[in-house]
């Protein structure tokens, strides 16, 4: 593990340096500013029961759909493209060092862009001057989830990045995903099918896997030690999957 | 800091019997070779030969499919980790990271290839210096020209000084000049470093290296020092002559000087008046010197006006160009069958 270090250092320089980096965090800021904007038009509007934060934080999914993509499509794919695999992979460094490196860089630029955010809620309570519309709970609870969940999404667009040597494929393949895990299985969730008897280990498997359903005990400050488990083991399934998937590449040519 | 090899007597590479097959298509078939330490090896092949996949083989980037593969004394295969700190590789198109800055790079990999921190300052100079590259080292990497992007693969590859270094044709695309300096520099390496280079350009090989390993087709046809591979598969001297006259008589007169002279193509008649100079190839199979003894036939034979002789020097080139034909018609012969 020497070599985690040099690597996430590097990769972290070289996300900072890089244009796409900040093209993308405009963008999402942009994005995030008008929900939050929209959000507190309605609460001005009508009185409404839920704290801002929750309903902020029910939003999670626009910016994971494409920052996720845009963070991590580069990774391992644009080093396959570039040959730079290959000298990487002749020092003594081994894969896991390089798919660990590369995915911590992208998370911690993932939390970085979204502990942005917390400037929204600073502002709301400057001029507000209500503690009522920043309550701690929802807040704290949206951020962990967002710190916790992030790390499954950013291995799964890792892993994606694993499998090609060209960005946009790997991009495609990380909404791809994040859009089944996310969008995909509430759907699953929600059909007929799966109502009936023979069904129901599916049923409970896919119900336990609800991301919305999570958000929404995390922001209830409900952490589940079956929800964190469910992060994790997809978050090391995933990265093991890239190293196989990195490695599988090399065998192959 | 030199990494120091950990079996003392193991020759740098010693590569046995290795295969490897890319979807059971065999792109190196059965390699054997070895490489002492301190030599300096080139490899050459026509494209498609399997030497790029060998020096991979090497490096431990790629699993054989089948073989040993020992670089001194460590089998690559199992201890892939140890061998890689004693390697330093070029591959061949030498990537590089394009948006970073030439001693950023170098930096980085330094670290990659632990080389101690107190150390690295001091050797990166040493290698921007040595590869002529201190002009450029705050330039970021995608602007330099082929010629330096060609010079910082290969300060990367020494940076650690390593014991063996690997280079997958270090001089493809460089100007005259800047192939003078790549040469130079790995002149400089002599002694102190194992090198293997692939190459196209053969005087580059021949000026370089102290033997030879052509591959054709996964195998090795021929392997030695140039001058050795240079007797094996063109075995004759040749001379060069120029000469004008009775050209009928010459077969003859070349035979009463040595029984073994003859010329090579053989004469071909021709309509023009005896007046003039042609320029005609004569072999021998005497090692020796004959060019005193043909000169001196020459001006003494009657109605023979001699212009010029010269001893004609084989190049590598001729050497490569009849080991792969020899081998491809061995690898034809056998396989014609199933090819058609």
């Amino acid at each position: 593990m020497r070599h985690f270090f040099t690597i996430l250092n590097q990769e972290i320089r070289m996300l900072l340096v890089s244009p796409s980096t900040y093209i993308a965090a405009v963008l999402f800021l942009a994005i995030m500013g008008f929900v939050f904007t929209g959000i507190l038009e309605s609460y001005s509007a009508t009185p409404q029961e839920t704290s801002p934060a929750a309903v902020f934080f029910q939003y999670f999914w626009l910016p994971v759909f494409f920052m996720v993509p845009l963070l991590t499509m580069k990774c391992l794919a644009e080093e396959r493209r570039l040959g730079t695999l290959e000298t990487l992979l002749t020092t003594p460094v081994t894969t896991t060092e390089v798919v660990l490196g590369k995915f911590g860089a992208a998370y911690f630029l993932y939390l970085l862009l979204w502990a942005s955010t917390g400037g929204f809620f600073y502002v709301l309570q400057h001029f507000a001057g209500d503690a009522r519309f920043v309550e701690r709970g929802p807040l704290i609870g949206g951020y962990v989830f967002i710190a916790v969940s992030g790390l499954l999404f950013i291995a799964l667009g890792v892993f994606a990045s694993s499998l090609s040597r060209n960005q946009a494929v790997a991009g495609i393949g990380a909404f791809t995903l994040l859009f089944g895990l996310i969008s995909g299985l509430s759907f699953v969730d929600g059909m007929a099918l799966l109502d009936l008897e023979v069904m129901r280990p599916i049923k409970e498997a896919v119900s336990y896997a609800q991301v919305f359903q999570h958000l929404e005990d995390f922001s209830r400050g409900i952490v589940d030690t079956r929800q964190l488990l469910f992060y994790l083991s997809g978050t090391i399934l995933a990265l093991i999957f890239s190293i196989l998937g990195v490695e599988a590449k090399l065998l192959h040519g | 800091m030199t990494v120091s090899p950990p079996d003392e007597s193991a020759p740098a590479i010693e590569v046995s019997h290795l295969v490897k097959a890319y979807n059971g298509i065999p792109a190196v078939n059965d390699i054997s070779f070895s490489v002492g330490r301190g030599e300096i090896l080139g490899f050459l092949g026509p494209n498609g030969a399997g030497k790029s996949t060998t020096m991979r083989i090497l490096t431990g980037y790629l699993p054989a499919t089948s073989g040993a593969v020992r670089v001194f004394g460590l089998p690559v295969a199992s201890r892939g980790e140890e061998v890689k700190r004693l390697i330093g590789y070029m591959p061949e198109n030498n990537p590089l990271p394009e948006d970073m800055r030439v001693s950023e790079y170098l930096y980085y990999r330094g670290r990659l290839k632990e080389v101690p921190r107190s150390r690295l300052s001091v050797r990166l100079d040493e290698v921007l210096a040595l590869c002529d590259l201190t002009r450029v080292r705050h330039r970021i990497i995608g602007q330099l020209s082929k010629g330096n992007r060609q010079r910082v693969g290969i300060a990367e590859a020494i940076l650690a000084e390593p014991p063996l270094i690997i280079m997958d044709e270090p001089t493809i695309g460089l100007d005259p000049h800047q192939i003078l300096i790549v040469r130079d520099l790995i002149a400089r390496l002599r002694g102190r470093m194992t090198v293997i280079i692939s190459s196209h350009i053969l005087p580059e090989i021949e000026m370089t290296c102290d033997r030879v390993l052509i591959i054709n087709r996964g195998q090795v046809v021929a392997q030695g020092s140039p001058a050795a591979l240079r007797r094996e598969f063109l075995g004759r001297s040749a001379y060069e002559l120029e000469v004008a006259g009775d050209f009928a008589a010459l077969p003859a007169v070349l035979a009463h000087l040595e029984p073994s002279l003859r010329l090579d193509p053989p004469l071909a008649p021709e309509p023009d008046s005896p007046g003039t100079f042609r320029r005609l190839r004569v072999v021998t199979d005497r090692e020796d010197d004959l060019g005193e003894i043909i000169l001196r036939g020459m001006v003494a034979a009657p109605g023979l006006r001699v212009r010029g002789l010269r001893r004609a020097e084989p190049s590598l080139e001729d050497v490569f160009l009849a080991a792969t034909q020899r081998s491809w018609d061995v690898v034809d012969g056998a396989t014609r069958p199933d090819v058609r």
